[in-house]
């Protein structure tokens, strides 16, 4: 029987967990990265080969990308670092916020997301970047703001099927696509609402907190807003609020359903001012009907006297045939689903606030 | 001129496992640059891409902080110490 790998980032290392019985049962070792913070992770299992990609950095010595070609036995480093802004940009490389294999049929392509808001494209699986100038030239870029934790380009979409299109989503800056392999962008924001601006309803500075899509039905897109839960079924052309039914429009992470067009799971919090699962409850939310009807995913999970938080990219779901849910929290629980949300078991707790957690079948 | 680094536990990793390393230079920037040529893991841990010191990141010249004198255009006397820490930084 294949195995399943969860790599767990938190703010002070990565753990990872190994099931070797369909999820059943983990095993989990850390951390690794000590006192690194991990924004962001990779499975990289395109062609049959499993690299590991961490971004880790340290407050102390700064930011670095490490890989691993098994599974996390030992991780190497690009000596002179995996990515720098050229000098006539005037800026310094925070950290990756996101690791994005491209497609299977670019199996050397990775790109990257980064603070500063900038694109990366790796042509080596992650072992150097280069910064993807169309992105970091744009016009609008001198308006996008920060959030709270930072001014990133958190989340990176390759398409599919068509290597030209790629899209971005930045805190603050909104959902950017490029049809032209990131050579030009557009935004793409109509519909989402800014309310923090006195027109809330601009064409860029949204404070998109997370964007995902079904690789089968790439044209359909799921957001969570900071405020604000929306759908575009035109690639990014228009949104519209599938807010209705959840107990909240606020929080952080989406993850859609990969073999499930049309379903999706969030995690609410009860608003900007109070980010905190509303009525202490640990509730994934699920949709299978693209938005119209929401359940509350609730067994296994805690459901009095929970205070943690769901960051961004502390859900996610992984490759199995009955896919596998994942929710890492900001008190250092992860929890785990081998149903697709139907029932949950903590997988770790008492780790490091967690920043990021990611899954693939492997072996 | 022929200076010595002083490195901390953490960073001796990345100058295979040396407490001390001697390199060539008249100014800080320039002893920084010389460890990065024969080091870069353990250069970038220091410096930024724009050349900037990192935040959190000290470098004594004896016992003179660079912050407290011309940063990287302090000067580094022939046979001097240069002291590398981390500041008490984090939660």
């Amino acid at each position: 029987m294949s195995s399943t790998l969860l790599l767990v980032g938190t703010r002070k290392g990565l753990w990872t967990a190994r099931s070797d019985d369909d999820r059943r049962t983990w095993h989990v070792e850390g951390p690794s990265f000590v006192m690194n913070a991990v924004y962001a992770v990779a499975l990289d299992t395109r062609g049959g080969r499993t690299r590991l990609l961490v971004s880790a950095d340290s407050e102390h010595w700064g930011p670095s990308v490490f890989r691993s070609d098994d599974l996390g036995a030992s991780w190497q480093e690009t000596p002179e670092g995996a990515g720098h802004f050229p000098a006539d940009t005037g800026a310094a490389l925070k950290r990756f916020w996101a690791l994005a294999p491209a497609p299977e049929d670019q199996p050397d392509v990775v790109w990257a997301g980064s603070e500063p808001s900038a694109l990366w494209r790796s042509e080596d699986r992650g072992e150097t970047f280069e910064l993807v100038r169309g992105l970091w030239d744009h016009p609008h870029r001198e308006q996008w703001g920060a959030g709270f934790g930072g001014q990133a380009a958190h989340t990176v979409l390759p398409h599919p099927t068509d290597p030209a299109r790629i899209s971005v989503a930045m805190s603050t800056g909104g959902y950017y696509r490029s049809s032209d392999g990131g050579g030009s962008w557009e935004p793409a924001n109509k519909g989402i609402k800014a309310y923090f601006f006195p027109d809330p309803w601009p064409e860029f500075g949204q404070c998109v907190h997370k964007v995902d899509f079904n690789r089968a039905r790439p044209d359909q897109l799921w957001a969570q807003n900071h405020h604000g839960v929306y759908r575009s079924d035109d690639a990014g052309s228009t949104w519209i609020s599938i807010a209705e039914g959840l107990p909240s429009d606020f929080g952080f992470p989406v993850v859609a359903h990969p073999r499930r067009p049309g379903a999706a799971y969030y995690f609410p919090l009860v608003a900007d001012s109070e980010r905190l699962p509303p009525d202490g409850k640990a509730r994934v939310y699920r949709t299978v009907d693209e938005g119209a009807t929401w359940e509350a995913l609730t067994e296994g999970l805690p459901q009095q006297d929970f205070y943690g938080a769901v960051l961004r990219d502390a859900m996610c779901a992984d490759d199995s045939d009955t896919t596998g849910v994942y929710v890492g929290t900001r008190t250092g629980s992860v929890f785990a689903s081998r149903d697709e949300g139907d029932s949950w078991a903590v997988l770790a707790r008492d780790l490091p606030d967690v920043l990021c957690v990611r899954a693939a079948t492997v072996g | 001129m022929p200076v010595t680094v002083v490195l901390p536990g953490v960073l001796r990793p990345h100058a295979g496992g040396a407490h001390e390393v001697g390199v060539e230079g008249a100014t800080v920037g320039e002893v920084l640059e010389a460890l990065t040529t024969e080091h870069p893991a353990l250069g970038r841990r220091l410096r930024d891409e724009r050349g900037d010191l990192r935040r959190f990141v000290n470098v004594y010249v004896g016992d003179t902080d660079v912050r407290d004198a011309q940063g990287l255009d302090t000067p580094v006397p022939a046979g001097a110490q240069v002291v590398v820490l981390p500041s008490v930084a984090g939660g």
